[in-house]
């Protein structure tokens, strides 16, 4: 169990890394969005697994005597993927946005532009 | 137990909040404009009299749902959230009822509903972050109000608007991930998210490194949102060419409730709770504070777009509130909290300035607001006396929360004179840009006909004037901000010793 | 066999997780985006997260995917540039990852029963959700009653990136201002495609029915109104995509779509003063009903409704926003 758990919490920090870089080093803004929901994502995957207990079940309460996992992380990640989609959503539109008036989503391109 | 004044704290969220979706669905644009400054007058209202009560000893809790914290979520409101709640929803009043021609200069009739929708939304996710004690309401509120202000800036008219508000996005979400990263780390260790209880039980813990490591992620985070150098790239754009209106709101209070939420955080938890975390916490922000005045007032010097080089002037600014925390004592403290008020009036009535002039002049660069002083006098004037107040002239705002710094860096000895020559000198370089401003107005060449400029519209000038002479009142009788930051610094550092 | 099976999954998106990033099609990083998104709530899953596990894949795989093609469509496919900053970009992130494996020393054992996180607060709501709500789902209990006003807040986010996306998109591009401004044909769509016509209309209102059943079972099991709310708009997002977007607008039109994004956020707010106006405090459920079991799952059921409208309203609007969108 506890190889799993380190697991868990270094994929953690490989996927928090991967998408940080892709937010970073990709001029291409969907790209960007698309290191950012995994940036987000990695997060999910820290609040999940601190959550869970040994021989756990979900928190929904069962006839038999169980032990439950912490329903909390859960809840809050609930809304922490709700509002991670909303983000994207919202940078979707303004990509959008930006293709039109600009032609390109590239960040290079659009600071050659701008400079014009 | 039912009486409205119990319900205050949540009712300076929720009225705003839930005025955002019926706006929407007004169809005549003056309808969704008349409801949205009733809400922002409201919270106006809800914070002045929590202002009183706190004035008077009261302090606020509430809890949601009627649930204890910390299993339910509270809300605590004490001196220090009012400081910024006043902030907030006057800056909100003010700039909308100052708005309409800016607003109708930007964006079409049809599409109004939606944008005072999301001013409302902006307006309850920033007065939602002082109201609230839970550490992941914050977060969702943070939320809010980050994507409403998204939202308003795309409004603007200028297509550099769009890329813009993309970085402000990127590195906006960047923040709030960090932020809820740390707030994960002390969950992990503590189990809990209230921050009374939150700070109660980091004492208890043994390992303290994943809580440092938090500390880390919260305050880089919270800095990235309020812009600290050298995590401020995302301000300059955003603020030059969004609305004007939504400039002087986001001006005067985006950036502080940030400012506000970090002192919080790094004060009232962490301090105290881990060893020399007060050392960390000067020696991280000391030296960004310091560059951020002097780069921020450096480029501004030069700058030749005004919304620009006031959005550079705030970056230094945002440096004399990091500079006065960064000290770590209640002088400095108060100082830093006075000028989080005091900065906001004074920011917020140049941006008013800049958008009356902006409803005759053709553009923003200095060279084409030559002469108007002499078409708009009022509008000069105003635009004057904020910007002595920014300059920190005696009998203006910005002296008194100025002079509180001075006198809190005079008490650190030998580093204290050092930060004493910085402030001044960059004082200094305020009155170069400041006067940059004036010599354009009052003696530049016009660069086109200026004979059919006139006064801008009188109702945008009564407020811009009545936000002038708040910045001179304040500077002459400064007893309720100055009560209220003296105690917002002993709310920080706990009982003195 | 649980152990093997998680770190087959997380190794897997690993793997993903770094083909997109180096993937130069746009096109494939959101078909992989799709698939991380599933294998994440599979690992979800693993980790006794029901309820996030349905949301992840309705909304991460589901409607996330859908809105990136919607984008993709007006915005091009291809990567062009090649990637800037790699030394910045590599420091950059490293320090924060090291910070956080150096914090990960002390942290307590996955898992372990005496970790913080299971003594403190969480417990609690095991333990008091039978007593208070009498609902089977804590997670639910949580959600709806016990951090309301999170949730309360969390509609509210959807609802600004509702109104946002919409604002976003009714701005006539600055290029064509003068031009008459038309939208894409309406009549498209899958029609003439025989299979996926007969199937996806096959699949309708199977995927509806599932949707109104997460949304009313939220209580009983994983489930509630964002899951429901992204699982009805899929359902209709289907529709749309093989009968065009004109038919789909006639089911419910867009000006029924506003009221819907309004009204979801209304009901949830308005049983929040309605507990005010009862005398309990905002979102206090207890005082809805004589009985206060009772009157808490009737708050329950209505704020989750109140979700679902919402929720439903908000990425139906921003995929038509986007699908109605003419291409430059």
């Amino acid at each position: 169990m506890n190889v799993l758990g380190l697991f868990y919490y270094w994929v953690f920090a490989v996927l928090l890394m991967v998408g940080f870089y892709a937010v970073i080093a990709k001029p291409n803004y969907v790209k960007k969005l698309i290191g950012l929901s995994i940036f987000q994502a990695a997060v999910f995957l820290l609040y999940i697994t601190m959550g869970k207990i040994e021989d756990g079940t979900a928190p929904i309460f069962q006839a038999a005597e169980n032990v439950y996992s912490n329903p909390l992380p859960q809840v809050l990640i609930l809304t922490a993927i709700v509002v991670g989609i909303s983000t994207t959503a919202l940078g979707l539109g303004i990509v959008v946005r930006i293709r039109e008036e600009y032609g390109s989503i590239e960040e290079t391109d659009i600071k050659e532009r701008d400079r014009k | 137990m039912t009486t409205i004044a119990h319900h205050l704290p949540a009712l300076q969220v929720i009225v705003p909040m839930l005025t955002a979706p019926l706006v929407m669905l007004l169809k005549p644009a003056g309808l969704a404009r008349a409801a949205a400054i009733a809400a922002s007058l409201f919270a106006f209202a809800i914070a002045i009299a929590m202002t009183m009560g706190v004035l008077d000893g009261h302090i606020y809790t509430y809890r949601m749902g009627s649930w204890p914290a910390p299993y339910g979520i509270e809300l605590a409101v004490d001196r220090f959230s009012v400081l910024v709640l006043l902030i907030v929803t006057g800056a909100s009043s003010f700039a909308l009822l100052a708005g309409q021609r800016s607003v109708d200069a930007d964006i079409s009739h049809d599409r109004q509903p939606l944008f005072y929708s999301a001013w409302l939304l902006a307006l309850a996710g920033l007065s939602g972050i002082p109201v609230s004690a839970d550490a992941f309401n914050i977060f969702v509120f943070m939320e809010i109000s980050s994507l409403a202000s998204y939202v308003l800036i795309a409004g603007g008219s200028n297509r550099r608007a769009l890329p813009a508000v993309f970085k402000y996005l990127i590195m906006g979400t960047i923040g709030a991930t960090f932020y809820l990263i740390g707030i994960g780390l002390i969950y992990l260790m503590t189990g809990t998210l209230n921050l009374e209880d939150m700070a109660q039980r980091i004492s208890g813990v043994e390992d303290v490194n994943p809580i440092i490591v938090a500390a880390g992620f919260v305050t880089v985070g919270l800095a990235l949102k309020a812009a600290i150098f050298p995590l401020h790239v995302w301000l300059p754009n955003a603020y030059t060419y969004a609305p004007n209106t939504v400039t002087v709101f986001l001006a005067a209070c985006g950036t502080k409730v940030s400012i506000y939420l970090l002192l919080r955080f790094d004060l009232a938890v962490f301090q105290g709770n881990l060893v020399e975390h007060a050392f960390h916490f000067a020696a991280f922000l000391m030296p960004l504070a310091v560059l951020g005045i002097l780069v921020g007032s450096t480029v501004a010097m030069f700058e030749k777009d005004i919304k620009r080089l006031l959005a550079y002037s705030s970056i230094a600014q945002i440096g004399y509130i990091l500079l006065g925390a960064s000290l770590v004592t209640i002088a400095g403290l108060t100082a830093s909290t006075l000028h989080i008020f005091n900065h906001a009036l004074a920011k917020g009535t140049l941006f008013l300035a800049v958008a009356c002039l902006a409803t005759q002049c053709t553009g923003y660069r200095l060279s084409q607001l030559g002469g108007a002083a002499k078409k708009m006098p009022w509008t000069a004037g105003a635009l004057v006396v904020s910007g002595f107040s920014l300059i920190g002239i005696p009998g203006t705002a910005g002296f008194i929360s100025k002079w509180y710094l001075i006198s809190a860096a005079y008490e650190q000895g030998s580093l204290g004179i050092a930060l004493i020559v910085v402030l001044v000198i960059s004082s200094l370089m305020a009155v170069v840009y400041i006067w940059r401003i004036v010599e354009s107005i009052y003696f530049g060449e016009p660069t086109s006909d200026l004979s059919s400029v006139r006064e801008a519209p009188i109702a945008m000038l009564v407020l811009t004037w009545a936000a002038a002479l708040l910045n001179i009142y304040f500077g002459l009788v400064p007893e309720l901000p100055v009560s209220l930051s003296s105690s917002a610094a002993d709310i920080l550092l706990g009982p003195t010793p | 066999m649980i152990v093997l099976f998680g770190i087959f999954l997380l190794t897997l998106l690993v793997i993903t997780a770094l083909a997109i990033v180096r993937n130069d099609s746009l096109y494939a990083a959101v078909i992989l985006n799709g698939i991380f998104s599933l294998l994440m709530a599979a690992s979800f899953f693993l980790l006794d997260a029901a309820d996030v596990a349905l949301t992840e894949a309705a909304i991460g795989a589901g409607i996330s995917t859908v809105l990136f093609l919607g984008a993709l469509a007006l915005t091009g496919e291809l990567e062009k540039s090649p990637t800037k900053h790699r030394l910045l970009g590599t420091a950059v992130v490293a320090i924060p990852t090291l910070l956080i494996i150096f914090a990960f020393f002390d942290i307590p054992q996955f898992g372990a029963s005496d970790a913080p996180v299971h003594q403190h607060v969480g417990p609690w709501y095991i333990e008091k959700t039978p007593e208070f709500i009498d609902i089977p789902n804590a997670v639910t209990a949580v959600l709806g009653s016990f951090r309301g006003y999170d949730t309360l807040g969390e509609v509210f986010v959807v609802f600004t990136a509702g109104i946002g996306v919409l604002f976003l998109l009714s701005a006539r591009p600055l290029a064509r201002r003068n031009e008459p401004f038309v939208a894409r044909d309406p009549h498209k769509g899958l029609r003439h495609y025989l299979v996926p016509r007969v199937v996806g209309r096959f699949l309708i209102p199977f995927i509806f029915l599932f949707g109104l059943y997460v949304q009313f079972h939220g209580e009983y099991g994983p489930g509630g109104g964002f899951q429901a709310g992204a699982i009805v708009a899929a359902s209709l997002i289907l529709y749309s995509l093989l009968e065009g977007e004109r038919r789909c607008l006639v089911v419910i039109p867009s000006g029924a779509l506003r009221w819907l994004v309004a009204g979801g956020a209304l009901l949830y707010g308005g049983v929040g003063v309605v507990g005010m106006l009862l005398g309990g405090n905002f979102l206090d459920y207890n005082v809805l009903a004589s009985d206060p079991v009772k009157g808490q799952q009737m708050g329950i059921i209505l704020i989750e409704l109140g979700v679902g409208l919402t929720v439903t309203g908000v990425l139906l609007s921003v995929y038509h926003a986007f699908a109605g969108r003419g291409k430059l």
